[in-house]
């Protein structure tokens, strides 16, 4: 599926839900779904600055598709972690970089979450954009 | 209705109708404000004083030979007296006008720069707020001096035999808060400063978190500097005072140069004023500077002491209904403590607990509470905190504990 396909379906998934109570909890069900990042990664080289909770991200390129793994301390910013996984992971870093994020405030997540948590969220965008230009330079 | 906890007839309901921003809501809940030791709430008594000034009174100070600079000086004047008074200062230039906490202990400590020297020794507590301790680092990285830390024990209080063993000969300075911001505990400072006077060391304390608690005596304490914020008092953002015992004040350099401070300047020399505008430079808060004495004539119409038995009582309350959630343990257990919990939930992030309850309209901090030592001596990366004032209610910790649950259930 292409990224705007995969964000259509999560913009479906979460208009199913009536109130905050329902989109946390599944966005809470999600982050406890999310695949594991590998323990070695669990460094300070992979942190993400700009979350109040500890995010790491780790990318690898196979297939010339970009491969995300992540982890967070705190489940709801594992939830939304998730959610970018999803949305990014095993594409091409051109696509990656392309893509435009609006499906975050139409899943209702910029708004309702706390501005530094958004904070946290456009740091975690920048950090997987930034892996796939890293990508499409050895492309090139 | 009146709260009659603990027998004292102390109108909360109506108390509560001074604070406008209580009737707001928050994600489409009543908001529940929780944050107090960050910033506290103010009063329309305040805010109206802010709009009178601007209204009325606007104007540069101490330099006008008009009218309205004239009647602008003297409303910024009463203020500093209104604060010599509320803290009993022996002179009102002992009173310096800041922008807050930061830069009392900022002014403070970037004066002993040309006092200490490298064989120094300067004593921190590990209950500080970052504010007081960066300056200082900064100060023993230009000077040499020793930077030496008071230990505290599981309960959040500093160990005061160890701090007895620390000070010697070449103590100068001590630096410890009243309140901790992050646990609440009270610190016994009457102690700590007879001990470091005993050695003949200077002793500032960070009242950030006193001042809306507790009157502070300045002369009765002993203490050399006492720094606070306006805005934890029911004032406004960006301005506080600094309290230095005169001869300190003298012998301290001033801080900033610029207007203001000076009696005469040429490109030669310039002499600087006398106390207090020798350290306060350029324009300041005006309107925030009396706002400053409003806050302080409205707490004192409360009352310190109404303030402190009501809000003791919010405390054991909160501190029971808490302690009741299966899994939450409160970090800073201190016999002595002011209405601050800080609490985690096993196994789930204070920052997931923070965003849920902020969903529902209450508003309490998560994290380190700029004091990562602490943290890190607890071995936790945060915690939330709920920290009270006397406009809270109980119906409002309520609220909180039924928070703090349905965020336990959804997150475990
Ligand atoms: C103990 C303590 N010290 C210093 C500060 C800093 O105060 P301000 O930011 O008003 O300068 C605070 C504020 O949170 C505090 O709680």
């Amino acid at each position: 599926m292409t990224i705007t396909e995969i964000q259509n379906e999560i913009i479906d998934e979460f208009g199913m839900f009536d109130d905050w109570e329902e989109r946390y909890q599944y966005m809470i069900d999600l982050g406890k779904t999310l695949p594991l990042i590998n323990e070695q990664y669990k460094t300070q080289d992979y942190i993400i600055k700009g979350c109040q909770s500890k995010v790491w991200v780790h990318a690898e390129m196979n297939d010339d598709k970009v491969k995300f793994t992540a982890d967070s301390d705190a489940i709801i910013t594992k939830g939304i972690i998730a959610i970018l996984i999803r949305v990014f992971s095993n594409q091409h870093p051109k696509d990656i970089i392309e893509a435009n994020t609006d499906f975050i405030d139409k899943i209702g997540l910029k708004e309702h979450l706390s501005p530094t948590r958004a904070n946290g969220l456009v740091s975690m965008i920048k950090q997987l954009k930034m892996y796939a230009i890293a990508y499409q330079t050895q492309l090139n | 209705m009146n709260d009659t906890i603990n027998h004292i007839n102390f109108d909360v309901e109506s108390i509560r109708k001074d604070f406008p921003i209580l009737n707001r809501e928050v994600n489409g809940k009543p908001l529940v404000y929780f944050d107090n030791a960050a910033t506290s709430q103010t009063p329309r008594q305040v805010i109206d004083v802010i709009v009178d000034y601007y209204t009325n009174y606007n104007s540069n100070i101490h330099r006008g030979v008009h009218s309205l600079s004239q009647e602008a000086t003297d409303l910024y004047e009463q203020a500093r007296l209104k604060i010599q008074e509320h803290v009993n200062a022996k002179y009102n230039h002992e009173i310096i006008f800041t922008s807050g906490t930061t830069h009392g202990i900022n002014l403070v400590a970037t004066g002993f720069s040309s006092l200490l020297k490298p064989s120094d020794e300067v004593l921190v507590s590990a209950l500080e707020h970052h504010s007081n301790i960066v300056p200082w680092q900064m100060l023993c990285e230009r000077t040499g001096a020793l930077l030496k830390v008071i230990p505290m024990n599981e309960e959040g209080e500093l160990v005061i035999d160890t701090y007895e063993n620390l000070l010697s000969e070449q103590t100068k300075l001590v630096f410890v808060n009243h309140i901790s911001n992050a646990l609440g505990t009270i610190n016994p400072i009457e102690t700590i400063i007879k001990k470091a006077h005993k050695v003949g060391a200077a002793v500032l304390i960070d009242g950030a978190q006193s001042c809306p608690h507790i009157k502070p005596n300045v002369q009765e304490l002993d203490v050399d500097f006492y720094v606070t914020s306006a805005h934890k008092m029911c004032g406004p953002t960006g301005v506080g005072m600094l309290y230095g015992k005169e001869e300190w004040l003298r012998k301290l350099p001033p801080y900033q140069g610029g207007g203001e401070m000076i009696a005469e300047v040429t490109f030669e020399k310039t002499t600087y004023a006398d106390l207090p505008h020798k350290f306060e430079a350029g324009t300041p808060n005006i309107a925030g500077g009396i706002a400053f004495g409003a806050a302080i004539d409205y707490m004192n119409k409360v009352g310190f002491d109404v303030i402190a038995t009501y809000e003791h009582k919010l405390l054991e309350y909160a501190t029971a209904q808490l302690l009741a959630i299966d899994g939450l343990k409160i970090y800073g257990t201190a016999k002595e403590k002011t209405a601050v919990i800080s609490f985690n939930i096993e196994h789930i992030h204070p920052y997931d607990i923070g965003t849920i309850l902020d969903k529902m309209g209450i508003a309490v901090r998560t994290g380190h509470h700029c004091a990562q030592p602490i943290m890190d001596f607890y071995k936790i990366p945060g915690t939330v905190r709920a920290s009270f004032a006397f406009y809270n209610t109980k119906a409002e910790i309520d609220a909180l504990v039924q928070g703090v649950k349905k965020a336990k259930m959804m997150l475990s």
